[in-house]
């Protein structure tokens, strides 16, 4: 009889693992596996890799007549430009605490927002605003400034 | 197969058929309503468990829970308000366009061509204010009577889940008009989800860890607030959280009932008296059969042991408390949708901020927090918040009071002398910072971290924390603690919320009146 032999396992023998046992773990685990992998795809959709947002690197022409001090904000842009002795430089007019613009104001900027104040080179003076407003670059080249919004430079950069 | 049935008659299947014909109408509404006209103990029951939609109710509903100042109707109302929120906003989808080149212009028509269009929006806009303020008082309600506690400690939990989410859709649904309020209101929130930065900055984190950048990327899908930003608040409004504010509210209602239905005192049948007959037919009928509904539940049962001497029938004691509740919340709701319309401004413009830049009623207080850290304001104080309101029930395992207003240890006085503690602790710290100024005028070079960490909303915070673990020793009692903590948080509450609405004007200076606002 092959049910006594001992090298021979007979299938009246007890299972290490009982088919039952084996399906509903399977199940458990496929499913376990399944949740970890969707959730992991569903948590990569939302990011895009590239981003639908418009360039932030333009040119512009500051107007002959730009007085020194007085800030001058093209069109659909959300830097402030100045022209003195040294040259040119550019100050971001969104505000570090929640994203308003600020508006250039006698002493710096203002933010409607959250009551921010700035001085003209960016420094908070008062309210809830957590940095200074920083410098963008800036190159001259003859009449033109190309103006990279996405570029900081420090404070005091002239160009 | 062999047909034993006899040969039809000659006219018999005809006379058969018109027969059936003519009683097809009472057969649909028998087959329909299986269990006949609820006017016994018996039909009464199974019109409750029969129904799908009603089933969540129990089938008897004691005398207590129907005692006006027992729940006054609050749950009721909120779940009102989101049903017509839910209708009327179906209706507004069929004209409005997610895209901002064509928003404004579907608000345009919604607000002029669409007949009753504007009534439409209205009604969805304050039956949403409605909601948001039933909701609150709804928590404070549960919270005052100790209905948080075991064994109704998760769906305290679940109720809270609900809280975030009906914020959730209040603030979702302001984009989507793409005016000015909405653009500038959404352009804060966003920065508010990017505020953690405040921290990261300053402790030199934010290049390899930055929670906030991510999280602002992940709410807008881009750097500004766009036409993905439109797309994404669009589907968050219309189908993310309504399926998760429905699927919790159905564990929200199905917790009550096998938490053993509303809170009560212990002694509440007692003090209910004796049931006079004529007023609450508790047996109708004299039972030709025992029958009972039985179900055995695992665990701590709030239902057993109770006879059903002071339980009435669902049907039509609660029902019709309940439909007269839901017809209070739509009259309200229609009546101010008559009498104000909603805000639309201008058309988004992204240059020049609206100022002052002002988020619905229910998150000024968090934005006059916000005016003076946006970490702190924005995210650290609401989670503590969150955290202390969610601890609450697995703190407070005390018996006394249950079910009862302002019930346990201190009582109304506790609360009464919690209110001044909240509202004078508020007005001062808001009184000196509007006067003197805080840390960034008197240190211009002080480094953020001081101040994200010490701002009137972090004091403000700690003096409530401070006076509640001193009311912990006093009645020793966390209960007692806990009274004093909600009170005082809803004063804060309350009160920066009405220096938000009414004391704030251009630049968020403070100013007595709007009157005296600077024309701008």
């Amino acid at each position: 009889m092959s049910s006594n032999d001992p090298a021979k396992p007979s299938r009246l023998d007890p299972e290490p693992v009982p088919r039952r046992d084996f399906l509903g773990k399977a199940s458990l685990w496929a499913a376990a596996a399944t949740g970890v992998f969707a959730t992991l795809g569903i948590a990569r959709l939302p990011k895009a890799a590239v981003l639908s947002s418009p360039s932030r690197k333009f040119k512009v022409t500051l107007p002959e007549n730009l007085p020194e001090g007085q800030a001058f904000v093209p069109p659909g842009r959300s830097v402030a430009l100045f022209r003195d002795k040294e040259g040119v430089h550019a100050v971001s007019i969104v505000c570090t605490h929640l994203g308003c613009i600020v508006k250039p104001s006698a002493t710096g900027f203002d933010c409607p927002c959250h009551g921010s104040r700035f001085a003209a080179d960016g420094a908070v003076t008062k309210g809830p605003a957590p940095a200074p407003l920083p410098w963008r670059k800036v190159t001259v080249d003859g009449s033109d400034c190309m103006v990279d919004e996405d570029a900081s430079v420090p404070p005091g950069t002239k160009a | 197969m062999v047909v034993l049935a006899p040969p039809p008659e000659q006219h018999g299947a005809l006379r058969r058929f018109f027969a059936n014909l003519r009683a097809t109408p009472a057969r649909v509404k028998d087959s329909a309503f299986r269990g006949g006209k609820p006017d016994t103990d018996r039909t009464r029951s199974t019109f409750v468990f029969g129904n799908v939609f009603l089933h969540l109710h129990p089938v008897r509903t004691h005398r207590w829970s129907l005692r006006w100042t027992a729940t006054m109707g609050l749950g009721i109302a909120s779940l009102a308000a989101f049903l017509i929120t839910l209708i009327t906003g179906v209706l507004l989808m069929f004209y409005y366009k997610p895209h901002p080149a064509i928003a404004y212009d579907s608000m345009k028509d919604i607000a002029f061509v669409v007949p009753t269009g504007n009534l439409i929006r209205n009604i969805h806009r304050w039956a949403a204010n409605v909601m948001v303020l039933t909701v609150i008082l709804h928590m404070a309600r549960a919270f005052y009577t100790g209905a948080y506690r075991a064994p109704r400690e998760f769906n305290w939990l679940i109720g809270m889940g609900l809280l975030v989410l009906t914020l959730g859709l209040s603030f979702t649904g302001y984009l989507l008009p793409w005016d000015q309020l909405a653009y500038w209101a959404i352009t804060i929130g966003a920065n508010i989800a990017q505020s953690p930065r405040e921290v990261t900055d300053a402790l030199g984190l934010t290049e390899t860890f930055d929670i906030g950048g991510l999280q602002k990327l992940l709410l807008l899908g881009s750097d500004t607030v766009g036409e993905e930003a439109l797309i994404r608040f669009y589907l968050l409004h219309v189908m993310i959280l309504p399926l998760g504010l429905v699927a919790l509210l159905s564990v929200h209602f199905w917790r009550i009932r096998k938490d053993g239905g509303l809170v009560r005192p212990v002694d509440a049948d007692r003090r209910l008296g004796p049931v006079h007959a004529a007023d609450y037919p508790v047996f109708t009928e004299e039972p030709r059969k025992t029958y009972q509904l039985a179900a055995v539940v695992r665990g701590k049962s709030g239902a057993v042991a109770r006879g059903p001497e002071n339980t009435v029938p669902s049907m039509p004691h609660l029902f019709y408390a309940e439909l007269a509740v839901t017809m209070l919340t739509i009259a309200i709701c229609v009546a101010l949708a008559l009498v104000s319309d909603a805000p639309l401004k201008e058309l988004a413009n992204p240059q020049v901020p609206e100022n002052p830049a002002k988020a619905p009623w229910y998150f000024l207080g968090l934005q006059e927090l916000v005016a003076y850290s946006a970490f702190m304001g924005g995210v650290g104080i609401p989670g503590i918040v969150l955290l202390g309101l969610g601890l609450i029930p697995y703190l407070d395992r005390e018996k006394d009071g249950t079910g009862e207003w302002f019930g346990g240890p201190g009582g109304k006085e506790l609360v009464l002398q919690a209110l001044f503690v909240g509202f004078g602790a508020a007005l001062a710290i808001e009184a000196f910072a509007i006067r003197y100024g805080w840390l960034r005028e008197w240190i211009p070079d002080i480094p953020q971290l001081w101040i994200t960490v010490f701002n009137p909303g972090t004091v403000l915070t700690a003096i409530y924390a401070a006076y509640s673990i001193w009311l912990v020793k006093r009645h020793q009692s966390t209960r007692a603690g806990a009274l004093g903590l909600f009170t005082c948080f809803l004063c804060g509450f309350v009160l920066l919320t009405v220096v938000g609405v009414w004391f704030r004007g251009p630049n968020w200076d403070f100013y007595w009146s709007p009157s005296d606002w600077p024309g701008h």
